[in-house]
């Protein structure tokens, strides 16, 4: 099978004029950046504001090009302009603030606004969109405003309406920042029973670090730069590197981390409570 | 609060007339201002009466939510009909001071009243058996033959969509901003009419800069889902006309027809 | 600057077929200079509590009474409350209007009435709680800042005012790690230095576990917890039943219960679980 997402050595600089002096400034906001996304792989990045992860994102669905470099995405490229509709559909995406993403006044409508969109008959657009409602549990809200709905049921809204066009792969953009822990943990849900049961490959952007528990992969950046990447449990032992970088670890990880430097003998790699509870029973 | 004002007033209650297709309704109503229009005297407005206290009757919606539609208007009309009496020259019938009222007159200020009254209740109609939604779409489908000459059918229908989905989104805005500069000492309700004016001023530029960055992410956001213009764009639910609609569209023609034979014939 | 909420009570639409009772005889009080955490869903009325205080919403009934003025009278003037009491709102970096950070820092203090030279002395010192530096930025548009420094700059414009009680609704949401821990570190600064009563809204139970004295709990429109932080979090069931989680360190404490392994129970910390578990572990040892 061909690779999901290829981002090959890409740099993004954008320019941004500064009013007093007319000087053109640019900045790197991605930096000689290496990824892979497999299908049917569910990815975490992680970073700071600013550090390239959403401008990273926009890459994989041709919103924003590379300054130097390619992105590819089901092997097409993102500088031919024929194939850009294609990608898009392939590589769907969510954005960070709900109420911003949905266009209609109607929930169905605004799930059929992708399939419209590609021109899909109106008989397999009611098909679709009923599937698509149906797998973010919100059927039952077709015929509501949106503007009624609460943040998570929004985002589940703006998901739906991804699902609809039948991509191979989502695209998260912090879809979880702006939202309660109660809408927060809803998204969460969806996300990973998309990438399990509709097998879609997951690109998930986020600064919570507790979302990236379940990942295949975690990918760190700072800068522009890729600077950790690998299993969970490979780039959450790193606590001191985390921290340092000013990221959250998962409470456990900080707490083993803390036990072994006092010579107990656990696991760098506890990442829940249980995990934590089955290994200090262990040391009984 | 602001979030369960609904724009339009539409009142769903299921009825034939909230099943028509919206574009029947927009050409009847349409026919019915035409109507309004064509007929010179007062015996053809009780066919136009008996048409729209039917489609009162048919379409379920009591009465009396349509009379409270006639509330804000109540002035015009009063004004109309004052105008209209003192204005027009003929046979005195009375004398205030310079003004005179005239047999014309009253006749005039009478057909007239009535005229306003229909007119805003035929439409009140309109908006209220079709949701926002449909009204656009209607509206969308009975522009696309202006296309040719480059009537911008599907953009006037998207910008009219956008519109109605965020302005209880502004509005909800619009009222946490203003509790915002509340809490910091600002004062929306005293002073004379400049310095009111100038107290907007934290809450009308926050707002701008909120709605361009909504329309900002917006178009992205459209953008990522593929969204081109109108060409080549299928919509889910398709206008279908059924014999309903051709009932209705009958009997508005027949009322058409009858007014004109009034006109000209009688 | 206390605080005491007696029988307070808001309907939202009276009468209309959308009325919903927002807030449900609430009874709370709050000492001078304390550090207050609300805890709450969406919709379970903490927001609607918050603009009580400040006086944008008058109660259906019930009073509010702050130092011995009871501020839903009639005749008290909102002015004056809001002299006493700061709001900032969520996402406050939304409500910045001016062309310059300074002149938008000080809309608050110039509504108080304060002379420029007060105005002044307040900006620069509420630039440097939260660590903007004043010379360098007091003449730039607050909107070529990145978000976070956004959200400073709005905060500062309330801290400015310099409020007795000042209530946060929830000033972290959405900013990444980094920037929320400093923060809550300049929120925590400016409560030990004036010793003023904060309010701090937050979704985050590990934010609130580290900072406040005590702890509300909302719950549908009512006070479903109220107490110090050792005591809600022992609520596990309560907290998880209104569907709020405790802190992960109160999870362990709580299972490792469950196999047999007692810990102190009043502990959410992960420096104090790293002490009991050392404790625990040479004890066994030497057991």
């Amino acid at each position: 099978m061909s690779k999901m997402v290829e981002v090959k050595d890409i740099q993004f600089e954008y320019k941004n004029n500064t009013e007093e002096n007319n000087e053109e400034q640019s900045t790197l906001a991605i930096n000689d950046v290496t990824v892979t996304v497999e299908p049917g792989e569910f990815v975490v990045v992680i970073g700071h504001n600013g550090s390239g992860k959403s401008t990273l994102a926009k890459h994989m669905n041709a919103l924003l090009l590379p300054t130097k470099g390619d992105v590819l995405v089901k092997g097409l490229n993102t500088k031919d302009e024929e194939n850009i509709w294609e990608i898009r559909q392939n590589a769907g995406m969510v954005f960070q603030n709900p109420d911003n993403q949905l266009v209609a006044t109607i929930v169905e409508e605004d799930v059929a606004f992708g399939p419209e969109n590609l021109g899909v008959e109106p008989k397999e657009i009611h098909r679709r969109v009923e599937e698509a409602l149906n797998i973010v549990d919100m059927l039952e809200y077709r015929g509501k405003a949106p503007h009624l709905l609460s943040g998570g049921q929004k985002q589940r809204i703006a998901i739906a309406g991804v699902i609809a066009m039948r991509p191979n792969c989502i695209i998260f953009d912090e879809p979880t920042a702006m939202l309660d822990p109660s809408g927060r943990k809803e998204v969460i849900n969806t996300i990973k029973k998309l990438n399990k049961e509709e097998n879609i490959t997951i690109v998930h952007i986020t600064h919570f670090m507790e979302e990236a528990v379940d990942a295949d992969r975690v990918i760190v950046m700072e800068q522009g730069e890729i600077v950790l990447q690998g299993k969970p449990k490979e780039v959450f032992s790193k606590v001191e590197s985390l921290k340092k970088l000013g990221l959250d670890v998962p409470q456990m990880t900080d707490l083993a981390n803390e036990l072994i430097k006092e010579g107990i003998n656990l696991p760098q790699d506890i990442l829940t409570v249980d995990e934590m509870v089955m290994k200090l029973c262990q040391l009984k | 609060m602001l979030k369960d004002i609904t724009i339009g007033q539409y009142y769903p209650t299921g009825s034939y007339i909230h099943k028509l297709d919206p574009r029947t309704k927009i050409l009847v109503t349409f026919a019915l201002i035409v109507g309004l229009f064509i007929i010179d005297t007062f015996i053809p407005y009780t066919y136009i009466v008996g048409f729209i206290l039917a489609t009162v009757y048919i379409s379920k919606i009591p009465f009396k939510y349509i009379l409270k539609g006639l509330k804000p208007l109540r002035i015009i009309i009063i004004i109309t009909f004052v105008i209209n009496i003192f204005m027009t020259q003929g046979d005195v019938i009375a004398s205030l001071g310079p003004l005179n009222v005239t047999v014309e007159g009253v006749h005039q200020a009478f057909f007239m009243a009535i005229r306003l009254i229909l007119l805003v209740m035929g439409t009140s109609i309109l908006t209220l058996t079709t949701s926002p939604i449909a009204l656009t779409d209607g509206i969308e489908h009975l522009l696309n033959p202006l296309k040719k000459i480059g009537v911008p059918a599907h953009e006037l229908a998207m910008m009219m969509t956008i519109a109605l989905r965020f302005i209880p989104t502004l509005l909800e805005e619009t009222d946490k901003i203003m509790k915002a500069q509340m809490a910091r000492g600002a004062d929306f309700e005293s002073g004379n009419i400049i310095s009111r004016a100038k107290s907007l001023v934290p809450l009308l530029v926050p707002l701008f800069i909120s709605a361009f960055r909504r329309a900002d992410e917006l178009a992205m956001a459209m953008e990522a889902r593929c969204y081109r213009g109108g060409e080549n764009r299928t919509r889910m639910k398709e206008l279908n006309m059924t014999g309903r609609d051709v009932v209705a569209l009958g009997a508005t023609t027949l009322l058409l027809a009858v007014l004109l034979f009034h006109r000209i014939i009688l | 600057m206390s605080i005491k909420i007696e029988n307070l009570t808001y309907v939202y639409n009276p009468g209309s077929p959308f009325e919903t009772k927002a807030l449900d005889n609430v009874n709370v009080e709050i000492e001078a200079g304390e550090f207050i955490g609300l805890i709450g869903h969406t919709g379970s009325g903490k927001s609607t509590l918050t603009q009580h205080l400040n006086g944008l919403i008058k109660p259906t009934s019930g009073k509010i009474i702050i130092n011995d003025t009871d501020i839903t009278n009639q005749s008290v003037k909102l002015r004056d409350i809001r002299k006493k009491v700061g709001l900032v709102f969520q996402y406050p970096e939304h409500q910045l209007f001016e062309e310059t950070i300074y002149k938008d820092i000080a809309f608050g203090p110039l509504n108080l009435g304060l002379s420029e030279s007060e105005v002044e002395e307040r900006v620069k010192d509420a630039m440097e709680f939260v660590k903007l530096p004043f010379d360098e930025l007091k003449d730039r548009s607050p909107f070529e800042l990145s978000g976070g420094q956004r959200r400073r700059v709005a905060i500062a414009g309330v801290f400015a005012m310099r409020p007795e009680v000042l209530i946060l609704d929830e000033p972290t949401a959405g900013l990444d790690p980094r920037t929320r821990d400093e923060l809550l570190e300049e929120i925590k600064s400016l409560h030990s230095r004036y010793k003023n009563t904060v309010i701090l809204v937050s979704h985050s139970m590990e934010d609130i576990a580290k900072l406040v004295d005590r702890i509300i709990v909302m719950h549908k429109g009512k006070v479903a917890l109220l107490g110090q932080p050792r005591e809600v979090f022992k609520e596990v069931e309560t907290l998880e039943s209104i569907g709020l989680g405790v802190p992960q360190i109160s999870y362990l404490i709580r299972d490792l219960k469950q196999k047999g392994i007692e810990l102190r129970e009043d502990i959410f910390t992960v420096e104090e679980a790293k002490a009991e578990i050392l404790k625990w572990i040479r004890g066994n040892k030497n057991a």
